[in-house]
C-alpha cells in the first residue's frame, strides 16, 4: 500500500516533469516568430530590421502626413522627434487614429517603408502606449498631458 | 445625502470585515462558539452595508448627481439608463466597489448556506473571505474612493467611454466578477481547510459547488467579452491574446483544473494536496489578473487609466495572500495524506492528465503573458508576445486534451483497460474521422487546421453523447440519468463545440477590403455586395454616418446591411459599428471605413464561417455547468446540513 502510494506519486511527478519540459520546448520554439520586437523610429533609421523581420513601431503621427481616401492603402509617419518613418497600412484605421497622436503598429521595413499587417486601436483618448512614451522621452520631446 | 450614506456604509462595512476577520478566527482556535458565532451574523451585514454602499453609488449615477467627481468623469445626461446604471461598474472606482460586493455576497452566501459545515471550519471560512475584503474596501477607501465630491459641480459629465455603451459590455463586468471573485470562495475554503488541518470528502463536496459556480459566471463572463469585441471593436476578432483577456483566462483554465481534481478528492480521497494548492493559485491568478488589469504595467488596448500607486498596493495585497496562503500550504500539506491508490490507468489517472494539460497551458499563457516584462528589465530590450507564439504554444495542448477527454471521461475508478474503453468509442471515433476527410476532401488546397479542429470536436462531442448512451442504452433511462452526467457530457459537448467552431473559423474565414463605389457591385466568396448609399444622421448622443449594403448571392437577395461609423461628441471619440448578418453556419461582417476622395468609401468585408457556435459552445459549458450544480446531490448536502444545524444549536447555547 504505501509502496504503491510512493509509486503513483513518483509516476505523477515524473508526468508532470514531462509536461513541463515539453511546454518549455514549446514555449522556445514559439517564442522564435511569436516576439515582436519593439523599435522607435531612431532605432529604424539607424539599424533597419531585414525586410523578413517582424516588429513594431510606435510614435507619433506626423502632422500633416496623413493621406486617407486614396484608395484602400493609408499612408502616414510616424516619428520620435528624432527621425520619421513613412508608413503603409491596407485597412480601415483604428477610430482613435489622428495625426498627432500615438500609436503602435505591428509590420515589417521593406525598401524603407514599414508596411504594417496591424495598427493598434486605444480604447479612450488620455491613453497613450507606454513604448510611445519611452520613445518620445528618449528624444526629450515627451509633453505630459497634464502639465 | 445618500452619497454620504452610501460613502459611511462602506467604511462601517469595512469595520465589520475587520471583526470578521479576527473574531471568528481566534474562536475557532480557542473553541469558543461565542467568538465563532460572530461570523454569521458579520458576513450577513457587511454584504448589506455594501450593498447599500453599492446602490448609493448607482443612485448618483442614476439621478446623474454631478457633484460627484466620478459621476462626472464617467456619465452624462443625455446617456440612455440602461448605460447610467452600467456606468457605475464602467470604470475603475465603481467596478473595484463591485468587486467588494461580490467578495462580500459570497461570504454572506456561505454564511446562509454553510449550515451542515464543521463549526470551527465555518468560522475560519469566514474569516478568511473577509480578509479579503478587508483588503480591498482599505484599497478602495485609500486609493479609489468612488464617492469623492467635487467642489464645483460642473452643469454636465463627460460620458461614458462610447465603446462601452453596449449592452454586451453592460453585463461582462458582473459576470466576469461573480468568477473572478468566486474563486475567493475556494481559497477561503482551502485556507481554513490547512489552518484546520483537514481535508475530506465532505470538504470537496463543499468546496465543488463554489468553483464551479464560478467557473460558469467567468465563462459566461469571458463568453461576453469576447463577443463584444467581435461585433463592436469592428476588427472582426474575437480574441486577440491580449493581456488583459489572458488575465481572465488563466484563472478559466486552473478553475477548470481545481473542478476536476476536487472530483478526485471527493470520490475517492486522492490529490488532497494538488487540489487545495490548485485552489490557492486559482485565486491568485485572479488577483494577478486585477494587477495587470489595474497597474497598467503591460500595453494593452483595454487597460483602464490607471497609476502606479493603485498597482503597487493591489501588489502587496496578491504577495500577502498568495504568499501567505503558499507558505502555510508549505507547512501543511504533509497532513494532507491520500485515502486511496489507484492505477495509472483509471479515471484519476485521467483527471490528472486533464490537470497537467490545463495546469500547462495556463503557464504558457502565462509565461507569454509576462515575458514582456521580463525582457524589459532582464535584457532591456522591449518586446511583445503576439498571437503566433499563443497559437503555436497553447493550442497543441488544447489538442490534446480534447483528444484525451472522451478517453478519460468513460474510464473506470481505480483501475481501467485502455482497450476496453476505446472499443466502446469506436463508433464516436469512426464518424469524427469521416467527418474530418470530408472536410478535407470538400476544402480547397488549405491547411489541415480546420479536418483536424473538426475531428477533435467532433470526437468530443460523439464521445460525450456515447459517454451518456454506454450508461444506459436506452433514452428512457438516459433521461433518469442524475443531473451531474448531464452537466459533464453537455459541458464536454460544449468544448467540443467551441473547439470545432474556433479552428473552422481561423482556417475557412475569407476577408476582403476595398473601395466601393456607390451603386458598383463586388464580389466576396460567394456573395455579391453593393453599397447602396451613404447617409449621415444623428443618434441620441452621437452622429452617425451609415452606409447601406445589399447582398446578393446567386440573383437572390441575403440581407440589408448597415454598418456605421459613429462620432460621440461630448467624450470626442469616434466608433465602428460593424453590421453582421448572423446566420447558422456563417457570418456576414462588414465595416465601413474612409471617404475617399474620387467619391468611394472603403469597405472590410469577412466571410466568419460558424463564428456563432464558439459562443454556442460556451454557453453550452455554462449549461452543463448548472445542470451538475443543480444535482441532486448537492442539495442533499445542504438539506442535510439544515437538519444538523438544528441539532447542533442545542449544544452551543449549552456551552454559553
Amino acid at each position: 500500500m504505501k509502496n504503491l502510494k510512493k509509486q503513483r506519486r513518483i509516476q505523477v511527478v515524473a508526468l508532470a516533469v514531462v509536461a513541463l519540459v515539453v511546454s518549455t520546448v514549446a514555449i522556445g520554439t514559439a517564442l522564435k516568430d511569436g516576439i515582436n520586437y519593439f523599435r522607435s523610429p531612431s532605432q529604424v533609421v539607424e539599424t533597419p530590421p531585414p525586410a523578413s523581420e517582424v516588429f513594431r513601431i510606435g510614435g507619433l503621427v506626423e502632422d500633416g502626413s496623413l493621406i486617407r481616401g486614396q484608395g484602400e492603402v493609408v499612408r502616414f509617419s510616424v516619428t520620435d522627434g528624432g527621425a520619421t518613418v513613412p508608413v503603409t497600412f491596407t485597412g480601415v484605421l483604428p477610430d482613435l487614429f489622428e495625426e498627432n497622436q500615438g500609436m503602435v503598429g505591428t509590420g515589417s521595413l521593406v525598401n524603407g517603408v514599414f508596411e504594417a499587417s496591424e495598427i493598434l486601436a486605444k480604447h479612450d483618448e488620455t491613453y497613450m502606449p507606454k513604448e510611445v512614451v519611452d520613445a518620445l522621452k528618449e528624444q526629450g520631446v515627451y509633453q505630459d498631458p497634464e502639465s | 445625502m445618500i452619497t454620504e450614506l452610501g460613502h459611511f456604509a462602506l467604511i462601517l462595512a469595512f469595520m465589520i470585515a475587520i471583526v470578521q476577520m479576527v473574531v471568528p478566527l481566534i474562536g475557532a482556535q480557542k473553541r469558543w462558539p461565542g467568538w465563532m458565532a460572530v461570523a454569521e451574523p458579520a458576513a450577513q451585514a457587511q454584504f448589506f452595508f455594501t450593498a447599500f454602499a453599492f446602490g448609493a453609488l448607482v443612485w448618483a449615477f442614476v439621478t446623474s448627481d454631478f457633484s460627484l467627481r466620478l459621476v462626472t468623469l464617467n456619465s452624462h445626461s443625455a446617456k440612455p439608463m440602461l448605460y447610467k446604471i452600467s456606468g457605475t461598474w464602467g470604470n475603475h472606482e465603481g467596478s473595484m466597489l463591485l468587486w467588494v460586493l461580490i467578495v462580500a455576497l459570497f461570504g454572506a452566501l456561505a454564511s446562509v448556506f454553510g449550515n451542515g459545515l464543521p463549526q470551527t471550519l465555518k468560522a475560519r471560512v469566514l474569516a478568511v473571505q473577509a480578509s479579503i475584503g478587508v483588503a480591498f474596501f482599505a484599497f478602495i477607501l485609500f486609493t479609489s474612493n468612488p464617492f469623492l465630491r467635487l467642489s464645483v459641480p460642473p452643469f454636465d459629465g463627460q460620458d461614458l467611454n462610447p465603446l462601452l455603451q453596449d449592452p454586451g459590455l453592460a453585463f461582462h463586468p458582473p459576470f466576469l466578477y461573480l468568477g473572478y471573485v468566486g474563486l475567493s470562495m475556494a481559497f477561503s475554503f482551502a485556507v481554513a481547510a490547512l489552518i484546520e488541518g483537514r481535508v475530506d470528502a465532505a470538504w470537496a463536496r463543499w468546496v465543488r459547488p463554489w468553483t464551479l459556480a464560478a467557473w460558469i459566471f467567468l465563462t459566461i463572463g469571458i463568453a461576453l467579452g469576447s463577443w463584444w469585441a467581435y461585433y463592436e471593436l469592428g476588427w472582426g476578432g474575437f480574441w486577440f491574446w491580449d493581456p488583459v483577456e489572458n488575465a481572465s483566462f488563466m484563472p478559466w483554465l486552473l478553475a477548470a483544473a481545481l473542478l476536476h481534481s476536487a472530483i478526485v478528492v471527493e470520490k475517492r480521497e486522492a490529490l488532497k494536496s494538488w487540489t487545495i494548492l490548485l485552489a490557492i493559485l486559482a485565486f491568485g491568478f485572479s488577483l494577478i489578473g486585477t494587477f495587470i488589469v489595474r497597474s497598467g504595467l503591460l500595453t494593452s488596448v483595454h487597460a483602464f487609466a490607471n497609476d502606479s500607486e493603485r498597482g503597487i498596493f493591489i501588489l502587496m495585497i496578491l504577495a500577502f495572500f498568495t504568499g501567505g496562503a503558499l507558505t502555510l500550504f508549505a507547512a501543511r500539506a504533509q497532513s494532507m495524506q491520500a485515502r486511496g491508490v489507484f492505477g495509472l490507468v483509471s479515471r484519476e489517472g485521467a483527471l490528472v492528465t486533464n490537470n497537467i494539460l490545463l495546469a500547462v497551458g495556463c503557464f504558457v499563457v502565462f509565461f507569454g503573458t509576462l515575458w514582456p516584462i521580463v525582457a524589459e528589465m532582464a535584457f532591456d530590450r522591449k518586446l511583445s508576445v503576439g498571437p503566433p507564439f499563443f497559437n503555436a504554444a497553447f493550442t497543441p495542448f488544447m489538442v490534446l486534451l480534447g483528444a484525451a477527454l472522451p478517453i478519460g471521461a468513460m474510464m473506470p475508478w481505480k483501475r481501467g483497460k485502455l482497450r476496453r474503453t476505446l472499443y466502446k468509442l469506436r463508433y464516436a471515433f469512426g464518424l469524427a474521422l469521416a467527418l474530418a476527410v470530408l472536410a478535407w476532401a470538400m476544402q480547397t488546397g488549405r491547411s489541415g487546421l480546420g479536418p483536424i479542429g473538426l475531428f477533435v470536436g467532433a470526437w468530443v462531442v460523439f464521445g460525450a453523447a456515447v459517454d451518456l448512451w454506454g450508461r444506459t442504452g436506452s433514452l428512457g433511462r438516459m433521461l433518469r440519468l442524475p443531473r451531474a452526467d448531464w452537466g459533464k457530457a453537455t459541458a464536454h459537448a460544449g468544448l467540443g463545440v467551441t473547439i470545432f467552431a474556433i479552428a473552422g473559423l481561423t482556417a475557412w474565414e475569407q476577408e476582403d477590403i476595398r473601395v466601393a463605389q456607390i451603386g458598383q457591385p463586388f464580389t466576396v466568396g460567394a456573395y455579391s455586395l453593393t453599397l447602396d448609399s451613404v447617409e449621415r444622421a444623428r443618434g441620441p448622443n452621437y452622429f452617425t454616418t451609415m452606409g447601406t449594403v445589399s447582398v446578393r448571392r446567386s440573383g437572390s437577395d441575403v440581407a440589408v446591411l448597415y454598418p456605421e461609423k459613429r462620432d460621440y461628441p461630448v467624450a470626442k471619440m469616434p466608433t465602428t459599428e460593424a453590421a453582421i448578418d448572423y446566420r447558422l453556419l456563417r457570418d456576414l461582417y462588414v465595416v465601413i471605413g474612409d471617404q475617399q476622395d474620387n467619391g468611394g468609401w472603403t469597405v472590410r468585408t469577412y466571410i466568419k464561417p460558424l463564428a456563432n457556435w464558439i459562443w454556442g459552445g460556451c454557453l453550452l459549458m455554462a449549461l452543463g455547468g448548472l445542470l451538475s450544480l443543480s444535482d441532486r446531490r448537492f442539495r442533499v448536502a445542504a438539506g442535510a446540513g439544515r437538519g444538523q444545524a438544528g441539532s447542533v444549536k442545542p449544544t452551543g447555547v449549552a456551552a454559553e
